[in-house]
């Protein structure tokens, strides 16, 4: 059977490069970067090696690299360090309601914690309006944290227009651009944000490894108390292998980025315009135009999520959903009900998001299996019998 | 994929049962979107037992074989014995279900019971119709 991996918001697979890179750091090279011996030195540069290699990726400075955990980790770190480092000057907080979960209900912990939080609505393609943004600002506002893109819609936000107005507003900007770093040009001095969040696994490197990078003389208070790795910052031993990982795929995305936005962008187009043509009442989810580039998502009416996802993984279709039936939490995708979608048709989220292996025999069996899946859900549906019942007795 | 025992996804590709029943003796409609599942059971009535069965079912994997389930459960069923049908003996006829997806998507009891408690109430109002 044909497999087609069409999750790529959900993690990229690693490069065959990445993985020869952190190899040696698996095996013999195991010393601890903090040590003061050879073994330490030999781990501390590799260390140092990628935070440069991650530096030239997002147009920054080495030193302003922190190595995290994860993209939720460096979410969690910004929102919250941030904050906390400023709580004498203000308590309150300003985020888009699409935000990730990890940045989202980071700043609703600092609203148990004391604070007061905004969050900013967007416009039904999931994009945030600045002008909202310029009108959420108080004396007493610390932080604002809008992302760059959204993983689930693929609406890429007007980041530099927010940060002008934070700048004008000397506040602190933190942007989480997990869904964009290493995919598309991401330049802190471009963006003109203070602070921005990436992650290893959506550009080809390993999971467990993200970065926070911040611009020098913003403070930030530390969530892990330890040692001084990471400049005092972050404690823990480093992920030395991770992060290796994490510089060499950063390297390769900066050195191959155009020529993969190429490859991906196509192939996008495609599903965008097929499978609507190929199914009724399919609708596209996020911004028409400003979406990034491997990504397509759909909501399917009168079916649902997770029932379309079990039928494309027996064609050996791997994809996602924002159904409340997909969710841990039982609860449909917050991004569609903030873009103003329905309850019911968030239910038939579909997202499919492309990388490097895809080819576009692979839209093609997508556009051929989808269509049989969608009918025989939708012969099941209450819902479209009402649809098919109402729309009869209307003629 | 969610953990599905073998029952579920059999009920899951090869649901038992699907349809409408053109004037029916009774619907029962349980669930709603916004929780993610919805149900509708459609009955048809011979001598107090359920001679037919049909149901339509927007939702999860676990939703359509709970439906399918109960449909198999209940046919030829007299009505009291189709009302002892339980959220808890279909999970147990279906090898269990997941811990989340057990009442959220387990409603398929509750809406053959709507169907059943319809039935009832027409029968009583043309009795008393016929009085």
């Amino acid at each position: 059977m044909r497999k087609v991996y069409l999750d790529n918001a959900a993690t990229t697979p690693l490069l065959p490069e990445v993985r020869e890179a952190m190899l040696p750091f698996l095996g013999e090279v195991f010393g601890n970067p903090s040590s003061l011996h050879d073994w330490g030195d030999t781990a501390r540069q590799a260390v140092d090696a990628a935070r440069e290699q991650v530096a030239v990726l997002i147009g920054a400075n080495a030193e302003e690299v922190i190595f995290t955990g994860s993209g939720t980790e460096s979410n969690n770190f910004a929102i919250k360090g941030l904050a906390l480092a400023q709580q004498s000057k203000g308590k309150h907080v300003v985020v888009s309601a699409i935000e990730h979960f990890s940045a989202l209900h980071s700043a609703r912990t600092l609203e148990k914690w004391g604070f007061e939080l905004t969050e900013v609505p967007v416009d039904k393609y999931g994009m945030v309006n600045p002008d909202d943004v310029r009108e959420s600002i108080r004396k007493d506002t610390v932080l604002i944290s809008v992302m760059h893109a959204n993983g689930e819609v693929g609406t890429i936000e007007p980041i530099k227009e927010i940060a002008r107005i934070a700048k004008e507003n000397k506040i602190v900007f933190h942007t989480d651009a997990i869904a964009t770093a290493g995919t598309i040009p991401v330049d802190v001095k471009e963006l003109g944000v203070d602070a921005l969040s990436l992650a290893g696994n959506q550009f080809y490197g390993p999971k467990g490894v993200g970065a926070l990078w911040v611009r020098r003389g913003v403070r930030i208070m530390p969530l892990l108390d330890g040692g001084v790795q990471e400049g005092g910052r972050r404690a823990g031993t480093e992920n030395v292998p991770a992060i290796v990982g994490l510089g060499k795929a950063a390297e390769l995305a900066k050195a191959s980025m155009s020529a993969r936005i190429k490859q991906l962008t196509p192939l996008r187009d495609r599903l965008l315009k097929e499978l609507p043509a190929s199914i009724e009442h399919v609708m596209v989810t996020g911004h028409p135009q400003n979406r990034l580039p491997g990504h397509a998502s759909f909501c399917v009416e009168f079916i649902e999520g997770e029932s379309m996802l079990m039928f494309l993984n027996m064609e050996g279709i791997a994809v996602s959903s924002g159904s409340a039936c997909t969710s841990r939490a039982l609860k449909a995708s917050h991004v569609l009900i903030a873009m103003g979608i329905s309850h019911e048709l968030a239910q038939g989220s579909l997202l499919c998001t492309f990388g490097l292996d895809n080819t576009d025999e692979d839209v093609d069996y997508m556009v051929k299996v989808l269509p049989p899946i969608v009918d025989r859900l939708r012969q099941m549906s209450p819902l479209y019998s009402k649809f098919i019942k109402a729309s009869k007795g209307g003629k | 994929m969610p953990v599905y025992s073998e029952k579920v996804m059999d009920h899951f590709m090869h649901p038992r049962n699907v349809g409408e029943i053109e004037n029916p003796d009774g619907i029962g409609e349980e669930g709603n979107p916004v929780c993610g599942d919805m149900m509708t059971f459609y009955i048809k009535v011979k001598d107090n037992r359920l001679e037919d069965i049909k149901f339509k079912t927007f939702g999860c994997g676990a939703a359509i074989a709970v439906s399918s389930m109960v449909s198999e459960m209940a046919m030829g069923k007299t009505l009291d014995e189709a009302m002892k049908i339980t959220p808890t003996s279909v999970a147990e006829e279906l090898q269990g279900l997941p811990k989340n997806k057990f009442h959220c998507s387990n409603l398929g009891a509750q809406a053959l019971h709507k169907a059943i408690e319809d039935y009832l109430s027409k029968q009583k109002a043309q009795g008393e119709k016929k009085e």
